[in-house]
């Protein structure tokens, strides 16, 4: 089973092409991450996921089908949006359960739910007073109600303090661990890289990259060695390939063993020599640097 | 579509501003059937016949013809305003069965709630104006074809509420079509002016409730030709719910 597979989406809003000719796979088992720059196009395409937006352009199905067509489609697929897009005047209860019987999900699932998100205490209030960790929860229960083998959450960890975070990201993983298929979106990749194993990465609503996420550190950027000495501009010389900044040298082809071997025949002292590793922010970046919506 | 509907119906109560709306229609029924009943009492010089005595314990229908139109407008401009349609549609992604669940929902708790609210405005408008003598078959005739009235208005503002999906747009259109435009088709000049007044939304409408007839319409090719006007809302609203992204 292939979860959600995108076959050249497009999404136009009048003028703007939201999501342009964009493919990819979601597998089950792992915790995919949808990344890309603020206007990238990760919520239109999920919205399009869910059968609320009509595409412009090519399809996508959900286990095989597009989501409208599923009769039930709660106990296939749960998704959180927007945590806040919810009737304030009800109760967390009376909120789940009327989602609960559209798809005869169980009445005593709510219970359930509400437990495992930890809002049980506050089952009977009414909504409008939970704050955004809350919500945020409570959308996560709306998710998990109709235990679905996909699962999809849009910035779920925006606006959550350490602990929320934390949480969330442990539950994704869970989730995964089950066999689930659990897409999520970000504008991180810090996040994304304690989160997922898989990524697709977008960027003014076109595929940047799908892949692992280690393949994509390889990839995308190279690590370098830095050097610091109190006579930097000799070691430039020395090693001829650096590039010189204001307070350190950048090499990308020479290990820091053959710089330092070069540099103690010539008695320069070192500060430091250092390989850096390629992060995850910096591939990232280097990715979507041609693809930012807007550049300050 | 059991579920749909228990799911609806679940949404319907749980919220407090229904509940109020219903109540306060009720309330707003029974208020003016005694007060105008007893207005109507005072300055009789004999007694009052039954006909006139149930139709001055309905007056207070045009009122509550317009809170049901504000209700039938809130379910579902409501969710369009917070955003949870968006959860409605994941949820029952058929538009449509989404869209007949909350009709059929509305229309029965509408029917219920209005036919007690008429039956009761009927009950205290009798008790204050005591006429000799009262029609059985006209009094139950009158709370229903009132019920039935104020649940085609709470219909035509859902209607109304789903093409425009703005709340306070939606309630404007609603007051136009239904309290504003109506009279207002009487300066109308020549037979055309004359016919357009009789068909127009509420003036063809309220004949059920008072029983009567105009020129063109008797009480219930009236009402036929006001659910003809709800149906058009209703349809324009299914038809872009459709189409329109969510
Ligand atoms: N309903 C809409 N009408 C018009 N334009 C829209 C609509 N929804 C999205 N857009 C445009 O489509 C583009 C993609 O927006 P989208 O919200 O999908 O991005 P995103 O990747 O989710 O961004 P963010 O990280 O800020 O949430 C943006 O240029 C946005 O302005
Ligand atoms: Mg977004």
């Amino acid at each position: 089973m292939t979860a959600i597979r995108a076959t050249n989406l497009s999404k136009r809003y009048g003028g703007t092409l939201a999501v342009a000719d964009l493919s990819f796979d979601v597998e089950p088992g792992h915790v995919t991450g949808f990344l890309g720059p603020n206007g990238a196009g990760k919520s239109t395409t999920m919205r399009m996921i869910l059968g609320l937006d009509q595409p412009s352009g090519g399809s996508v199905a959900v286990d095989g089908k597009p989501y409208r067509e599923w009769r039930r489609p709660l106990r296939k697929v749960g998704a959180l949006l927007d945590a806040k897009a919810v009737h304030g005047g009800r109760s967390a209860r009376n909120h789940l359960l009327a989602i609960a019987q559209s798809n005869a999900i169980p009445a005593g699932r709510v219970a359930e739910v509400l437990e495992v998100v930890g809002l049980s205490e506050v089952a009977g209030r009414r909504i409008g007073g939970f704050s955004l960790g809350m919500s945020q929860r409570l959308g996560i229960a709306a998710a998990l109600l109709g235990d679905p083998e996909i699962l999809l959450f849009d910035e779920p960890v925006n606006g959550l303090d350490p602990d929320g975070i934390l949480w969330i990201r442990t539950l994704m993983r869970k989730l995964a661990a089950e066999g689930r298929a659990v897409f999520v979106s970000s504008h991180l990749m810090s996040e994304m890289a304690q989160t997922a194993d898989r990524l697709v990465v977008i960027g003014k609503g076109r595929l940047i990259a799908e892949t692992s996420v280690s393949e994509f550190i390889g990839r995308s950027s190279q690590g370098y060695v830095r050097v610091r000495s109190p006579r930097l501009a000799e070691v430039a010389e020395l090693v001829k390939v650096g590039e010189l900044h204001a307070d350190h040298l950048r090499v990308t082809a020479m290990s820091t063993l053959e710089i330092g071997a070069l540099t103690a025949r010539s008695g320069i002292p070192l500060e430091e020599l250092t390989f850096v590793r390629p992060s995850l922010e910096a591939a990232y970046m280097e990715l979507t640097k041609d693809s930012l919506e807007f550049t300050s | 579509m059991t579920h749909i509907l228990r799911s609806e119906w679940t949404k319907i109560r749980s919220v407090r501003s229904t509940v109020w709306t219903l109540a306060a229609t009720a309330v707003l029924m029974l208020g003016l059937s005694a007060l105008l009943s007893a207005s109507v009492k005072s300055q009789a010089d004999g007694p009052i016949p039954g006909g006139e005595a149930i139709a001055t314990s309905l007056m207070g229908s045009m009122f509550a013809s317009l809170s049901m139109a504000a209700l039938g407008v809130l379910v579902i401009s409501s969710e369009y305003r917070t955003g949870s349609i968006r959860t409605s549609l994941m949820a029952v992604p058929t538009r449509m069965r989404l869209l007949i669940g909350k009709i059929v929902v509305f229309t029965i708790v509408s029917l219920v709630v209005c036919a007690v609210a008429a039956a009761g405005s009927i009950g205290v408008g009798l008790a204050i104006s005591q006429p000799p003598s009262v029609d059985l078959g006209q009094l139950v005739w009158s709370t229903m074809g009132c019920s039935a009235y104020l649940t085609a208005c709470g219909l035509f503002g859902l209607g109304l509420g789903t093409l425009i999906r703005h709340t306070p747009g939606a309630l404007v259109s609603a007051i136009a079509l239904m309290l504003v435009l109506p009279p207002l088709t009487y300066q109308l000049p020549g037979e055309w002016g004359k016919a357009v007044n009789a068909y127009f939304t509420t003036n063809a409408g309220q004949l059920i409730v008072t029983g009567r007839a105009n020129d063109f319409l008797g009480p219930v090719s009236g009402f036929g030709v006001y659910l003809a006007w709800v149906a058009v809302a209703m349809v324009a609203g299914a038809v872009l719910l459709q189409r329109r992204d969510a």
